[in-house]
Parts: C-alpha cells; structure tokens; sequence
C-alpha cells in the first residue's frame, strides 16, 4: 500500500502557502523538515493545561508533564530500538549530543597519542568537537577518505584502524551528498580495534529504519527538528555501562543525587546527563512526531521518498550543464548538484524566485566541498509531503537556470 | 553626465517596467553584471575583496582626474548585477558628490526583498566600501 500524499499533505499547514506569488515547494528537509498540525497542537496544549516543571513536583500539572516527558522518552528508544529508555538523553540537538560525548566520553577515556576516526563528509558538528578534544588532550584525528562518488574508501579505514583507535565518530547519512555509509561493517570493525563508534544519525533518522541494538554503535546523536519535530531538541542514545562509564556534562539542578559542599554525588542515567530544566514543551510535542511516522511507517516513507530521487535524477540528468554533486549507490533523499558556470547561491535564489526553496553552500561541510574542489553546491532534499510535480517543477526549473549559461 | 538622483531616477523606472515579478527581476540583474568592465586577474586579490559579502566581491578605485574610477567583478552572477548599478550611479564622479550620495534607488526598487536579507548585508558592504574610498581619495586631494 502506497503513502495518501495528499491526505499528508494536508497535515503541514505551512505547505499551504505562497512565496513570490507561486506555490511554495519545500526541498530544504535536510535542513529542517516541515512540522504537522498533530506537533504544532500538542506544543500548544501543553502551555495551554500541562505547563509546570517536571519530575519532584508534587501536584497534578507535574506528574502529568513528567508523564507525558519520559512518554516521549519511552517512544524515542521503540524508535531506534534502544533496550532500554534511560539510555535516550535529551539534549539540544545533534551538535550538543555530539559535544556531550566529546566533553564526557572524551575527556575521561582520551589522551595523548590515541586516535579518533571520522569521514571527510562530516558535518563541522562533527568534526570540530573532536579537533577540540584533540588540540586539548594531544589526540590525533584521522580522516576515511572518499571516492568521487562520494562513498568512503572502506579498504582505508580498515587501514587507520588500529589499537591507538579509540573512537570512531562517522555520519550515518551524508547531509550534502545523501550517501548511506556502510556503518555496520564500520562499527563491527571499530569494536574489533576495542574503539567506540558514535553515529551522526541527523540524517538518517527520518529516512531508515534505526535499531541501534543492531547496528551495535555506542553513541548515536540526533534532532527532533530534521524528524518532522520541534527545534531545539536533540537525542543522544549511548548504551547504558557505556554512559554510566562517563562523568556528567554540565553540573546542576536534575543531575544530582546529594549535594553537600563537601561533595555530590550524581544522579542515576539519564538525568546524570540532563541538568537543569529541559526542554519540556518541545520533548512532550516531539512524541506527535514519533507517532506520525511510526504511522506511516518508515519502509513507506523510504520508498517514497527514493522514488521522488530516482524521478529527481531521471528529469535532471540531461539538463545541459547539470553537475549532480555525489553518486552514491545508497543514498536517501538529497540531490546536490551545481550548474556548469553559475555560483549556488544565484542558482537558489533563481529557484526562490520560483517558489522552491533549497539550500546552497557548503552545507557545514567545507572539508568535503574542497574534496570535491568547489565551492557549495545547491542541495535540494526531499520529504514524505513532497510530491512528483514539485520534482517536475524543479527540473524545469533547474533547466531554465541552467540555459542561462549553457546554451 | 546626468546628476546622481536623475540615474537613480532612470534605475528606479527600468526595474518598474518588470513589476512584481521576482524571476524577471533576478534574471535582469543578472544580465547587467554583463555590463561591468573587464575586472583585471591580478587585482583578484584577498587585499581587494569586499568583507562582509556572503559571495565574493573584488572592488579597486583609482582617482582619475579628481574623480573616482571603480572596478569591480564578483564569484555570483546576481553579485556582479548589483555592484554594476551600483557603478552605473557613482562611478567618476567626485569624492565629494559621492560622499554625500544618498542611495534611495535601492529602496525604491525594493531590493531588500528581491534579494533577501543575506545579499543586502552585502549590498551595504560594498556602498560601504565604494564610500571609503571615496573619503580616501578626498583625503588626498584636501592634503
């Protein structure tokens, strides 16, 4: 049974609207995805009948937002398959999940001379954390390379491997490419070597199925707001001994168990990790968004969203000066190409004027941007409410632009 | 040559010609960046660009006969359309005149919202720019 696209459009009041006079078509869901009424209600609700803080209140606004708050904690871990909820640490997105474990992890199981492995496509979020770490401890980081496809070179990762290793911190999914890595080899193959591996999952999420007891990985960090959810909130899921082994982030109210001026003691995973008051709002609204994909299922939602690339590839394929940027075999939804002659940045502003909103530059990714030699590219990435005619209209036009310097 | 209000004035009812269309709009200030002089290779020089500008800007001014050449060349097509109206309007005149140039062309054409927000920071960079060099020049001269 394939995806009602209509009926979900009619979820996303946003999609509802025009810009510059023409329909908006919304391509820029690598960046953040459109929320449905279900996630917008339940953030008004709670401010509306459950506002108070969570957990030690004692009247019935904060045993219901308590309840409702581990809810969502309790549908995060059946999302990715966690064994068990205190393993999923709210936090403000993917880039403070990854600090966490830089800060934490890094500081208690890091020093001189050990090794921490990540990918030329990293996100900066991934790749600065760890270059601090490093600069601070006298670590070393070493890059996988890639190939011109835009897949990591498997062979010489294998070669970095080594028993200096002790971290490997690898993006699941490409944000600028849309390259799938193959992550449960990397794991198997990092935990040979005794190392940690940390997945960047902000990509991944809200196209592939996730069981982190599968893929085995340590860490894996991502954000509501690339998940059909609220901004400002991020996951971190570690594995429990794994979590418990790490010294707390920020120091607080929540993460205590006994504070005395002689000495505190902390709390038990995942509050250790969670001081002060979260973000309550956004986590209670975030289980709306859970449930909406939950409902239409994620193999439902991959297969529409490949069809909507595949289609994507097929229209723009023969565009005169059309350079699509990252070929991989396994990709979700992201086309990233640039036109021969034209800066990204006109070629969005051209697909603005149009009604299409897209993303260009370097996409936080100026290492793999170089690695490819230019300077951006224009990226557009789909959702489950996008639909073929919004791909026919981007085709015409990235046709139209292209003419402009390819006649 | 025509005074500094009267280009703007020109400008201004050029652009009323495409209405509210934003593509036409874009596509025709991409097609006056082919207006711009051919910008000299060797003048591409970090020294030379514009900070402030999103995409890259390469401006040089030289004082010819007391009054101010500009040339300048950008990364972006949109880029080069901007800096060459912006030329069109005070390019070879006076530091003086072009000290006190009051720039209302741009928001009379209502640019801020044809290019949105990030190239009109861009836009005010490289008045800013065209300014300064203008000052220096009367600094020059007054010396």
């Amino acid at each position: 049974m394939s995806l009602n696209i209509d009926q979900i459009r009619g979820l996303f009041p946003v999609l509802h609207q025009e810009v510059h006079g023409k329909p908006l078509i919304y391509f820029d869901n690598a960046a953040t995805t459109q929320k449905p009424l279900a996630v917008i209600e339940a953030l008004t609700k709670y401010y509306e009948f459950d506002n108070s803080n969570i957990h030690r209140g004692a009247h019935a606004l904060a045993d219901r937002a308590t309840r409702y708050y581990e809810e969502t904690r309790e549908a995060v871990r059946e999302f990715i398959h966690a064994k068990e909820a205190a393993e999923i640490i709210f936090t403000k997105g993917t880039t403070e999940s990854i600090n966490l474990v830089a800060k934490t992890f890094g500081s208690k199981f890091i020093g001189k001379g050990d090794e921490i492995i990540i990918s030329t496509m990293e996100h900066h979020s991934n790749i600065v954390p760890w270059q601090m770490l490093c600069e601070e401890k006298g670590a070393i980081l070493r890059v996988i390379p890639i190939n011109e496809a835009g897949e990591i070179l498997y062979e010489e990762f294998e070669k970095l491997l080594s028993p200096k290793t002790k971290l490997v911190s690898i993006v699941h999914a490409s944000n600028a490419l849309g390259t799938i890595n193959p992550v449960k080899k990397v794991i198997d193959a990092a935990h040979s070597f005794g190392a940690k591996v940390l997945l960047d999952g902000a990509q991944s999420t809200s196209h592939l199925e996730i069981n982190v007891q599968d893929l085995n990985c340590d860490f894996m960090a991502f954000s509501a707001h690339k998940l059909y959810g609220p901004t400002g909130l991020g996951v971190l899921y570690g594995k429990r001994e794994v979590l418990e082994s790490m010294p707390p982030f920020l120091g607080g109210g929540e993460m205590i168990k006994e504070v005395t001026f002689e000495k505190t003691t902390y709390n038990e995973i995942p509050f250790k990790f969670e001081a002060g008051t979260p973000n309550i709002a956004d986590v209670i609204a975030f289980k709306a968004a859970l449930d909406f994909i939950k409902d239409l299922t994620k193999p439902e939602i991959k297969a529409h969203e490949d069809s909507l690339l595949a289609y994507a590839k097929e229209l723009t394929k023969d565009i005169k000066g059309f350079i699509p940027v990252g070929t991989a075999k396994e990709k979700v939804s992201v086309l990233s190409f640039n036109i021969n002659g034209m800066h990204p940045f006109d070629v969005g502003q051209m697909l603005d004027a149009k009604g299409i909103a897209v993303r260009t530059g370097h996409h936080c990714t100026q290492p793999l941007m170089k690695r490819f030699g230019i300077e951006g590219t224009v990226r557009a990435s789909f959702a489950v409410y996008n639909t073929k005619s919004e791909i026919e209209k981007l085709a015409e036009g990235v046709a139209q632009i292209a003419r402009f310097k390819n006649k | 040559m025509s005074a500094i209000k009267d280009i703007q004035e020109e400008i201004i009812s050029e652009f009323e010609i495409l209405g509210d269309d934003k593509e036409s709009t874009i596509f025709y200030i991409m097609e006056l960046g082919n207006n711009l002089e051919a910008f000299p290779e060797s003048e591409k020089t970090e020294q030379n660009i514009i900070k402030g500008c999103q995409s890259k800007v390469w401006l040089i001014a030289d004082d010819q006969d007391g009054k101010v050449h500009y040339q300048a060349d950008s990364n972006t097509d949109i880029t080069k359309g901007l800096i060459s109206l912006l030329i069109r309007v005070l390019n070879n005149r006076t530091p003086q005149e072009i000290i006190h140039a009051e720039l209302n062309f741009i928001d009379k054409i209502g640019m801020g919202s044809i290019i949105g927000s990030q190239r009109s920071n861009g836009l005010a960079a490289m008045i800013k720019q065209m300014k300064l060099y203008a000052l220096a020049f009367q600094t020059k001269q007054n010396a």
